[in-house]
């Protein structure tokens, strides 16, 4: 019975006491359109990028909303900045502008050596 | 004794000024040469000893003195430059022949010219008369110049500026000085002339009002001492602040007419041109960003932070790049490339490897057709493409059909040239694995890297409307002109970015009946969504795209046609007017014109059955 521990999932709880939120709030003070962003998907659905490999700028959002540093860092370096995502969004959300702030910010932090 | 002092002490302010401004400028031209890299030297050096010299000099003349692109945008505008420039010239130039006669000496000490009535006061020498008229109505021309001047400050519109730069405190000081410099020249020579009576028809007369007012001998030295420090603080003031853009003009063509080009990194020649910057303020007039009220981030506040050393990336990046500010540019500074120059800078950290990126085997074709990530966006026009390719009967391989990396171009204008350079390689290699001999774009932002930034040997790159006016004038494209009235719009990459103004238009013109617009190729307006500006929000672009249209909707056209996905995707948004691809609307008149197909030469090439079912579904 040892090996269905599958079935006993770990807890999924975001613990909000270690939410890392210095990419999130660096982008949400220079673009706050990503606000609205209700992960409808179309930007994914789109990506140039996301035809030739597994990027998905769905998922960016995701990991940046969840403080999700160490993924976004090794994610966000697949864009290729064509900007389909930013076209078809249909909140108008100004996505290539929050690609480049996670970049300039990962670039930051980790010049600083905080990551 | 006194007078000796006196002498000496009139001239000192303009000296003292006139010694710092020279020191500043050599230290700051002695810095920029040695700044240059090892073959732009050798350049410059070739240069002097060339033709091109004469060039140099004479565009000196027409640019520095009498600043003709200002007058061909604008002739009152263009005046009042050439007044300053060209007046004060002169008047340093025949003061100085009016000194060398009066001395019978062709080597005249430098101040003795400038200040040359509180010199020589009463001597007659040779053609007396002739220079005291001429040395008026030189001052006279810069006055008026000054005039205008004064009046651009308070009232921008009479020379149909809309905005002018705002100022520092050290532009302030200078601009103050140089103001006062002629207006008490004037008085000083006229107070003068009350004494001796040695003026011109404008001395003597101003001199004469004054006597009715003050003792002329009691304003002599003061009035003189006044001009001389004017002078002094001009010329003082003169290196922090915008005239620096005075001595850096003629350094800038020198560099320029010796071939040395704007690099991809900042270089001293960067220096150079944003020294050169008179913040003039015509790049300002013709920025749309404006109506979306963006006025911070515009080519003179670029140049202006980059000298400060305060450029921010929230202005860097707010610009659409579409080139309007270039062309009006009376230096000629390379706006566009200085910007992306420095995105490039602001975004060297982070440029990405593209690890992912794989060569697929390519299919050997005689076309390749990349219709890039905006196009795959606006399917209709690859439909119109595909309808186009099956006519022209050629192998043609649909290279970004499935998949296929970005051109790179969004990634440069970005900055990220070393990321870009990556898709670049990539995309190159796939292409000559091909053996291909054309490869067909039916974007102007894929074209112009295609054209600018790939190194494709033996690979010709067609833009769509090109490649389809080929087929046409071969007879392998049956068209019929239409009673259809139509707009064209210069998308920014393919008019100002590349060039490329009359072709569409002729090919047009074989469909249809194009109407002109009121600004159009070099002036044609910005979509607003252009993929160079990256901070720009989503009303704020519709904003630009609105105003676009109005002037279109304007001359009340059938279809507004571009060449460009992005601009139709756009425009499309705006739902004011239809708006198509030139490919569409070659296959619309094609479809119309379905008899004649029978002249297509090549029949047995196209598969008439597959052809005419897909003609059906359009």
């Amino acid at each position: 019975m040892n090996n269905l521990d599958f079935l006993k999932p770990k807890s999924r709880q975001i613990d909000f006491d270690k939410f890392d939120n210095r990419i999130l709030d660096y982008v949400l003070e220079r673009e706050e359109s990503f606000l609205t962003c209700m992960s409808c998907g179309g930007c994914t659905a789109t990506c140039s990028a996301g035809n030739l490999t597994s990027f998905n700028i769905r998922k960016i959002g995701l990991s940046l909303r969840r403080g999700n540093v160490k993924d976004l860092s090794e994610e966000i370096e697949k864009c290729m900045f064509c900007g389909k995502c930013t076209l078809v969004c249909p909140r108008d959300i100004n996505i290539r502008n929050v690609v480049l702030l996670i970049k300039k910010r990962i670039a930051q932090l980790k010049s600083d050596n905080a990551l | 004794m006194l007078y000796n002092t006196m002498d000496i002490l009139v001239s000192l302010p303009f000296f003292i000024g006139l010694i710092y401004l020279v020191l500043a400028f050599l230290y700051r031209s002695v810095k920029w040469i040695k700044g240059l890299s090892k073959f732009d030297k050798l350049r410059l050096m070739q240069s002097m000893i060339s033709k091109r010299l004469f060039n140099s000099i004479r565009e000196i003349f027409l640019e520095s003195l009498l600043h003709r692109k200002i007058f061909r945008k604008n002739r009152v505008l263009g005046y009042m430059h050439m007044s300053l420039a060209f007046g004060w010239f002169l008047l340093i130039i025949v003061g100085h022949v009016e000194t060398m006669i009066a001395d019978q000496s062709l080597l005249v000490p430098f101040h003795k010219a400038v200040f040359f009535r509180f010199y020589n006061t009463n001597e007659d020498f040779q053609l007396t008369k002739f220079f005291a008229f001429a040395m008026d109505f030189l001052l006279l021309f810069v006055l008026s110049g000054l005039v205008l001047a004064m009046l651009k400050r308070f009232k921008k519109k009479v020379f149909g500026l809309r905005r002018t730069t705002k100022l520092k405190s050290g532009d302030r000081i200078a601009l103050t000085s140089l103001w006062l410099i002629f207006p008490l020249r004037l008085l000083a020579e006229s107070n003068t002339a009350a004494i001796y009576h040695n003026g011109g028809f404008l001395t003597s007369g101003v001199g004469h009002l004054m006597s009715y007012l003050v003792n002329p001998d009691v304003l002599y030295i003061a009035l003189w001492m006044a001009y001389s420090m004017a002078l002094g603080f001009f010329f003082v003031s003169l290196p922090n602040s915008r005239y620096m853009h005075i001595p850096t003009e003629v350094v800038l063509i020198f560099l320029r007419n010796a071939g040395i080009k704007h690099k991809k990194q900042n270089d001293t020649y960067t220096d150079v041109q944003v020294y050169s910057c008179s913040r003039c303020g015509l790049c300002l007039d013709r920025c749309q960003l404006s109506v979306a009220g963006i006025d911070d981030s515009q080519s003179v506040y670029l140049l202006k932070n980059i000298r400060n050393n305060n450029l921010s990336d929230e202005k860097l990046f707010n610009c659409l790049m579409c080139g309007k500010c270039q062309i009006d540019c009376p230096v000629g500074i390379e706006t566009i490339n200085l910007r992306i120059t420095q995105r490039i800078e602001s975004t060297r950290q982070y440029n990405s490897s593209y690890e992912y990126l794989k060569t697929y085997e390519s299919p050997k074709a005689d076309v390749i057709y990349f219709a890039g990530c905006m196009t795959h966006l606006t399917p209709g026009i690859f439909t119109a493409m595909k309808q186009i390719f099956a006519l022209s009967g050629q192998n043609v391989w649909f290279m970004d059909e499935d998949k296929a990396p970005c051109c790179g171009r969004p990634l440069i204008l970005a900055g990220q040239y070393e990321a870009a350079k990556k898709l670049i390689e990539n995309n190159t290699q796939m292409i000559l694995d091909s053996g291909a001999s054309t490869l067909v774009v039916s974007c102007p932002i894929c074209y112009r890297v295609f054209k600018e930034d790939y190194t494709l040997h033996n690979v010709n790159v067609v833009f769509h409307s090109e490649y389809i006016q080929n087929l046409i004038s071969a007879e392998i494209l049956p068209v019929q002109k239409s009673e259809l009235k139509m707009v064209y719009h210069d998308p920014c990459e393919l008019g100002r970015g590349m060039g490329m103004y009359e072709q569409p238009r002729e090919l047009l013109k074989l469909v249809g009946n194009v109407i002109p617009l009121n600004e159009e190729k070099e002036n044609a307006y910005c979509c607003g969504g252009s993929l160079g500006n990256i901070k720009i929000k989503a009303n704020q672009t519709h904003l630009l795209r609105d105003q676009a249209l109005s002037e279109f909707k304007a001359l009340n056209p059938d279809i507004l046609v571009t060449t460009c996905p992005k601009c139709k995707k756009t425009f499309a948004s705006g739902r004011k007017i239809k708006v198509m691809d030139i490919a569409e609307i070659v296959v619309d008149v094609l479809v119309k014109g379905e008899d004649k197909r029978t002249i297509i030469p090549r029949e047995e090439i196209i598969e008439e059955a597959s052809l005419k079912s897909d003609l059906v579904k359009l």
